[in-house]
């Protein structure tokens, strides 16, 4: 398939590999920030050809797992009352909340339906004029401009029966709470190549500047991820910093501009508490003060939310790249991926539902992903 | 209700109701009374559509004579597609293929199947005979006889359209045994065709997903393939039709059964560019999408070209391939070489696969 096989093929992924094993000398912790990179990478079993010295940490990039218990129980809140048809991305169905998730709504009569997109959640609500249709715009600045443009139609075509339940969250206050935090371990970064394909380049590069550390924007196949490790690990022996592209294809310095003017009619920044992380000043969109007609918070008033988080779960310390799925007591006993406590254990592409995957395994060969420390031969 | 006054309800229902009930062009709450209207439904849709006389609603049960060697083999299965009617096939014809399909990859030759019907209120009677002469189609190209069924109609809204339950009776030949935990170290894995064909195809159409080729469902009978396969080699240690969850799951079953690993190559995996193109769009993962039409067989290594010529030269089976072998090691775990050159683990899923947003 073009575009997709001469990144993905043996030859060169295999020329990467070894150019990676030539240049790491010393131990180098580099962390992925996207949940597509994380999953690519344990698609591809990238992780398993990599010399013991390079270890790859997951980022928070995954928003399903970092979008906030409070939100997920408004979210149901809303979805089961009466009239109301709740629009979800798919993978958003299994996070548990503080009572079950939204597959288990579903079950209970509440009308929940997997969209692709916004524009699908619009399209139910032009066919449903006497129904509420919420959309649950969850994610990174790669879904804003889409959601945005949700906005922007409703508006336009005046449809008064289409709210949208903003929980976006944004990729540079996150990494700076990560490298800021003192038990902090990333010393580089594969920075997020659609969220910058969208927000450009130039707010990487304080950070950066700031903590002395190399970000290489970066693709989603095997040779683009190979690539980004081999440029950060070469950078980290050189001892240099600041931004690298590596996804040029997609990315340009100053990003989409046209998706950034749509974002920014539609949204404005807040603060926002990413899930296990806490509270991060800034982090996030909400919908502007003159939208607020279609924001969903406000539109239906689900009373007090009091969120109940499992109090042993470890989710936010494995976000953060500090503790592995193995520290946590809950692990593979209390937390499964059919009982799930935190949403690692929930996305395919969280730390924890890897591991416990990979745990089966008997004879405890080394892991994918991040920590193959955490588990003995 | 006695014979006495079945006459006098029919006598009355007849002078007192002035549209005859033929004319419903849609299934209404009578038609699952077990009266008047059930009788015509059989009459005018169930019994025409299968090419039967009524002799086959005159006895409560169907009365078969009994296979002369062998076991018999039973299996049923419950289909609630949507929609009905899909590019390839249909809830009629697929819930033939099933049925048929799991008689067939345990060896067995189907020789009966009974048909339970779950009828929502409002259905098309049209649609019913469309999808019951499919099935009738379906049953003739095995051969296999439907001997029995039963219709219950539900209000609306409590079903969607159609369900179909099967049930499916055959004969094991003497000396041919199949089972999941008959897996070697060594062995080969042997798939029939492409997969996903299905899933995707069922997909797209409930989502109005626009692929550029028309991508059909893979939903067919495999007894002959089975058979095919059987015929080529005494080492197939089973056989499985990757429906629900897809090779993951077969292949997870077997793994754990057997008490061995299982590791795939992905170059060798056959699949559809307008499959792996929806899969990559969508975030799903081929391995994990069903087929209706594909066996995969764990064969003997010094039998696994035989039995890859078998399935290439039966027209089910033509882009047959081998994805990989039995192995000692990691018992119960299926793992995929990439094409990358990486491994992973190919868990099983714990519920509905569910597009990913990033």
């Amino acid at each position: 398939m073009k575009y997709l096989d001469e990144y993905r093929s043996r030859a060169p992924v295999e020329r990467l590999v070894r150019a990676i094993e030539r240049v790491a000398t010393r131990p180098a912790v580099i962390m992925e920030i996207c949940g597509g990179q994380t999953h690519s990478i344990v698609r591809h079993g990238l992780d398993t050809m990599l010399p013991e010295l390079v270890e790859l940490v997951h980022g928070p990039g995954c928003p399903v797992c970092v979008t906030p218990l409070e939100m997920i129980d408004r979210a149901h809140a809303i979805a089961a009352r009466p009239g109301v048809i709740f629009c979800s991305f798919g993978d958003m169905l299994r996070v548990p909340g503080s009572d079950g998730d939204l597959l288990r709504a579903k079950a209970r009569g509440a009308d929940v339906r997997v969209v692709y997109s916004p524009l699908d959640a619009l399209k139910l609500a032009e066919q449903n004029p006497h129904r509420e249709v919420v959309f649950f715009a969850i994610g990174f600045e790669t879904t804003a401009p889409a959601n945005a443009m949700s906005a922007v139609l409703a508006r336009k075509r005046n449809l008064r029966n289409f709210s949208l339940l903003v929980s976006h969250v944004l990729v540079p206050p996150a990494m700076e709470a990560i490298l800021g935090a003192a038990d902090n371990r990333v010393r580089g970064f594969l920075g997020p190549g659609h969220v910058c394909a969208v927000m450009g380049l130039e707010e990487y590069r304080p950070i950066a500047a700031r903590h002395g550390v190399p970000i290489v924007v970066t693709g989603f196949e095997p040779v683009d991820l190979l690539e980004g490790i081999l440029r950060v690990v070469t950078a980290l022996e050189e001892g240099r910093s600041g931004v690298d592209n590596q996804y040029g294809r997609s990315v340009r310095d100053d990003g989409n501009r046209a998706a950034r003017d749509v974002i920014d009619s539609v949204f404005e920044v807040c603060d926002r508490t990413w899930r296990g992380v806490g509270k991060i000043a800034a982090s996030g969109y909400r919908l502007r003060d003159e939208l607020r007609e279609l924001d969903a918070e406000a539109r239906f008033d689900v009373g007090r939310i009091a969120p109940v988080e499992p109090a042993e779960c470890i989710s936010g310390f494995v976000l953060r790249g500090v503790k592995k799925p193995h520290d946590c007591p809950a692990f593979g006993k209390r937390c499964t991926p059919e009982t799930p406590l935190g949403a690692t254990m929930v996305s395919s592409e969280g730390a924890c539902a890897a591991y416990h995957a990979y745990a089966k395994e008997p004879r405890g060969k080394r892991l994918p992903l991040a920590g193959r420390d955490a588990v003995a031969p | 209700m006695s014979d006495a006054a079945r006459a006098r309800d029919t006598v009355s229902f007849d002078a007192s109701c002035p549209i005859p009930a033929s004319r419903y062009d849609a299934i209404v709450l009578g038609h699952g009374s077990g009266g008047r209207l059930s009788r015509e439904l059989l009459e005018t849709v169930f019994l025409p559509a299968l090419g039967q006389g009524p002799e086959l609603a005159q006895e409560d049960q169907a009365v078969v004579p009994l296979p002369t060697s062998g076991r018999l083999a039973i299996t049923t299965d419950s289909f609630v597609v949507s929609p009905l009617v899909f590019p390839g096939g249909d809830i009629g014809s697929l819930s033939i293929h099933g049925t048929v399909n799991d008689l067939a990859v345990g060896g067995a030759r189907p020789l009966y199947i009974t048909a339970s019907f779950i009828l929502e209120e409002g259905l098309s009677t049209a649609l019913l005979r469309r999808l019951v002469e499919s099935m009738r189609r379906a049953c003739d190209a095995v051969p296999v006889r439907l001997v029995a069924g039963d219709t219950k109609v539900v209000d609306r809204g409590k079903a969607d359209g159609v369900f179909i339950t099967t049930t499916g009776v055959g004969v094991v030949p003497d000396g041919v045994h199949l089972s999941a935990t008959l897996a070697r170290p060594g062995d080969r894995v042997v798939v029939s065709g492409p997969l996903g064909d299905h899933g995707i195809a069922i997909l797209a159409s409930r989502q109005g997903i626009e692929l550029e080729t028309a991508l059909e469902s893979d939903s067919a009978a495999l007894h002959g393939l089975a058979r095919a396969v059987l015929d080529a080699s005494t080492e197939v240690r089973c056989m499985r039709d990757p429906t629900r969850g897809g090779l993951s799951s077969a292949l997870n079953e077997i793994a754990a059964a057997s008490r061995v690993g299982i590791s795939l190559r992905e170059s060798d995996i056959p699949l559809r560019p307008e499959v792996r193109g929806a899969c990559e769009l969508l975030g799903l993962d081929p391995l994990y999408v069903a087929c209706e039409g594909r066996l995969v067989a764990i064969v003997g290594a010094d039998d696994a070209g035989r039995v890859l010529a078998a399935m290439q030269g039966h027209p089910l089976g033509r882009d047959a391939a081998v994805i990989g072998r039995v192995t000692a090691e990691r018992p119960g775990i299926v793992s995929l070489k990439s094409v990358s050159g990486g491994e992973r683990v190919v868990a099983l899923l714990s519920g509905e696969q569910l597009p990913r947003i990033c």
